[in-house]
């Protein structure tokens, strides 16, 4: 799946999930762009990426994920 | 059908719920509700999700969100937080866990034994506990563990961790049995469902303690909610069957009696049986099964008398309606018939044209999405219309009961005067203040009855049973009705609070079934005694608007009360009570209990 693709699917995710239609995002948009972002949300856009590219997080997965750009290249390496 | 309703999409659900949120709460009309949830692991989302489904049923929840896994102490020492917010519900989320004795390989079988009565103590206490604030309780069962060190074995062996759980919720159940205002959301049956793997997710477990992936707490929630909602009053009553391809497999009127599919012998008749088996059941819960079917009545019927093999007969069912009126109209008239609202429907029919016309026509009537017919008992099952809660004598004889009434607006039709109607039902009443035997008929009646229902206030069990010790305070009646035809049950219930010289009605309901048979004046009669007797001069009282009690809104001015506000949605009443107070009730035979 290409980069582009990813980011559109991930945006509309974040959109849903913090009901805001502005959200932009990119490789270092982190936690502290997003007020609502806090650890509870995390781990609903985790099952959020999950749910929507049909791919499973494991424990090493997830830590460490800084930025939205971490997150979309662990997709991009899950969904080849 | 709200995307809450069964089937749910729970990914869906857990992505939209703020927009799912802000959609619901642009309902007119939300019953307020507090609600504590306590913590043995992350509740996070759980407040979330449980919002929307308590949303969907239109109760809005206030919530307290206990901290991690602080469950015991808050309840067992509550530092004043949670009796302060006085809760009308506490969920205490607690899984597998939060078994804190689990055994082990070395113990000895007297040694497990004692574990389990430990575990099973501290549940017990935990409950106690929690019923003491005055709140209805739900609890976990416990849901089976993710390995098992003795293989199937850990079922057989006492100190197989599958073996314990059994054992253990089975003890939760028979305690829960016997407690008032404790329900339990069994979360062993819901693990099942989804399988164990997927309810408990070990990376959801690892890195934010949820006990319950994440992805299922939508299916957790919809357990809480049905139980909350069924307390309130807010199951259905009602099924609205069609018959063709749908108790039976083929069209009857095309087919003839003997081409039609029922039965256990083939497969496509094996789940229209088993389906109308399932009914049956439901029918013995006093579920009320009515048909709605486009077919000539005799033939129609001929489904059921002459095919053996169907495990329903014409006399499950209070409506019979098989003719050509669209679906809509006879609907509407079963619901006038058996004299319950629209909104305690749920109809099922094969042919989505018709599911279609009665949503577009009676938008109250609950239409679920029907596929193939071996998803008719899921399609009712899953989704908790039915969510039984209490389950009173009164409710296995419903049937029965609207079966008589049947026959009683038969009979009425033979009378001109009203009055000899009334005397030739030969009725009698057994009239006396609240009792501890009746009073889960009585909060059950209270919580459901929307119609005769001045003030729609609701109350607890604990409430009710408060009301019973306290004379001094509260008069209260209850009756039940007893005629020719048979046994009605306890109908009605009132309860006056008393301040000086005055008494008012704070909440007077009737079932509907048995309103203009006197009963109302025979409670008043006896609300008058009671007043007398504690020296009261004046009794006043209140009609409050709703959707449903406009059948009641000139009441109180019949019986001889005063107006003194009139408003569209609510109106204020004086009775003074004479010194030579005349009985109204001259036609059913009072006995004192």
């Amino acid at each position: 799946m290409t980069r582009d693709r990813i980011y559109e699917k991930m945006t509309e995710i974040f959109r849903d999930v913090f009901d805001d239609e502005s959200i932009v995002l990119s490789d270092e948009t982190t936690a502290d762009d997003i007020e609502d972002w806090d650890s509870l949300e995390q781990i609903n856009l985790l099952m959020a990426i999950e749910n929507n590219f049909g791919i499973k997080f494991r424990l090493a997965d997830v830590s460490g994920l800084e930025n939205v750009g971490a997150m979309v290249d662990l997709v991009q390496r899950l969904v080849g | 059908m709200s995307v809450l309703s069964y089937p749910f999409d729970n990914a869906y659900i857990l992505q939209k719920k703020k927009s799912i949120k802000r959609e619901l709460l642009t309902k007119s009309s939300f019953v307020d509700k507090k609600v504590a949830i306590l913590s043995g692991s992350t509740i996070g989302e759980i407040k979330n999700i449980l919002e929307l489904f308590l949303l969907d049923y239109d109760i809005k929840p206030e919530f307290l969100v206990g901290g991690y896994n602080r469950y015991f102490e808050e309840l067992m020492f509550d530092d004043g937080t949670l009796s302060s917010f006085a809760p009308d519900y506490i969920y205490i989320h607690t899984t597998f866990k939060n078994i804190e004795n689990l055994p082990n390989p070395d113990d000895t079988p007297e040694e497990v034994k004692l574990k389990l009565d430990k575990e099973f103590a501290k549940y017990k206490a935990v409950c106690e506990k929690a019923l003491s604030y005055g709140s209805i309780v739900i609890v976990n069962n416990f849901e089976y563990p993710f390995y098992r060190v003795y293989g199937s074995k850990d079922a057989v062996v006492p100190q197989g961790a599958v073996n314990f759980t059994t054992r253990l919720n089975l003890m939760i159940a028979d305690y829960v049995d016997t407690k008032a205002n404790l329900y339990l959301n069994d979360i062993n049956y819901l693990s099942s469902l989804v399988g164990i793997d997927n309810w408990f997710n070990l990376e959801n477990y690892y890195l934010y303690k949820y006990a319950v992936s994440v992805n299922h707490i939508p299916d957790l929630c919809f357990g809480i909610a049905k139980i909350i909602k069924s307390t309130l009053g807010k199951n259905k009553k009602s099924i609205v069957l069609d018959l063709d391809n749908t108790l039976w497999k083929g069209v009857i009127g095309d087919d003839g009696v003997e081409g039609i599919k029922i039965g256990i012998e083939e497969p496509a008749g094996y789940s229209f049986w088993e389906f109308q088996s399932y009914l049956k059941k439901m029918s013995k819960l006093g579920i009320m099964l009515n048909v709605c079917s486009k077919n000539e009545e005799k033939i129609a019927k001929q489904g059921f008398t002459d095919r053996k093999e169907s495990a329903l007969a014409v006399d499950d069912f209070i409506c019979f309606k098989a003719n050509w009126e669209p679906k809509s109209v006879n609907i509407a008239n079963i619901a006038k018939e058996i004299n319950i609202g629209e909104d305690s429907f749920v109809f099922i029919d094969d042919n989505p044209a018709e599911r279609e016309i009665v949503r577009q026509s009676l938008p109250a009537v609950t239409v679920p999405e029907v596929t193939c017919p071996e998803d008719y008992i899921k399609s009712i099952d899953r989704a908790g219309y039915f969510e039984i809660t209490a389950f009173t004598k009164d409710d296995a004889k419903r049937n029965e009961m609207y079966k008589q009434n049947a026959a009683r607006a038969a009979q009425e039709n033979s009378f001109a005067d009203y009055t000899d109607y009334l005397l030739s039902l030969d009725m009698s009443s057994d009239i006396g203040p609240f009792n501890t035997a009746h009073s889960e008929r009585i909060t059950q009646l209270i919580n459901k009855t929307n119609q005769f229902n001045f003030t729609t206030r609701r109350y607890t069990r604990a409430e009710i049973d408060e009301i019973i010790s306290d004379t001094d305070n509260y008069i209260s009646v209850h009756a039940n009705l007893v005629d020719k035809f048979g046994d009605n049950g306890i109908t009605t219930c009132l309860i006056a609070s008393v301040e000086g010289t005055n008494a008012n009605i704070d909440l007077w309901v009737m079932s509907c079934r048995v309103f203009k048979r006197h009963l109302e004046y025979a409670v008043f009669d006896e609300l008058v005694k009671e007043c007398i007797s504690k020296g009261v001069k004046t009794i006043t009282a209140k009609w409050i608007g709703t959707a449903k009690n406009v059948i009641i809104k000139d009441f109180y001015e019949t019986i001889g009360f005063e107006c003194t506000l009139d408003t569209e949605s609510e109106k204020s009443y004086i009775f003074n009570i004479p010194d030579n107070y005349e009985k109204k009730n001259k036609v059913i035979k009072m006995n004192r209990i």
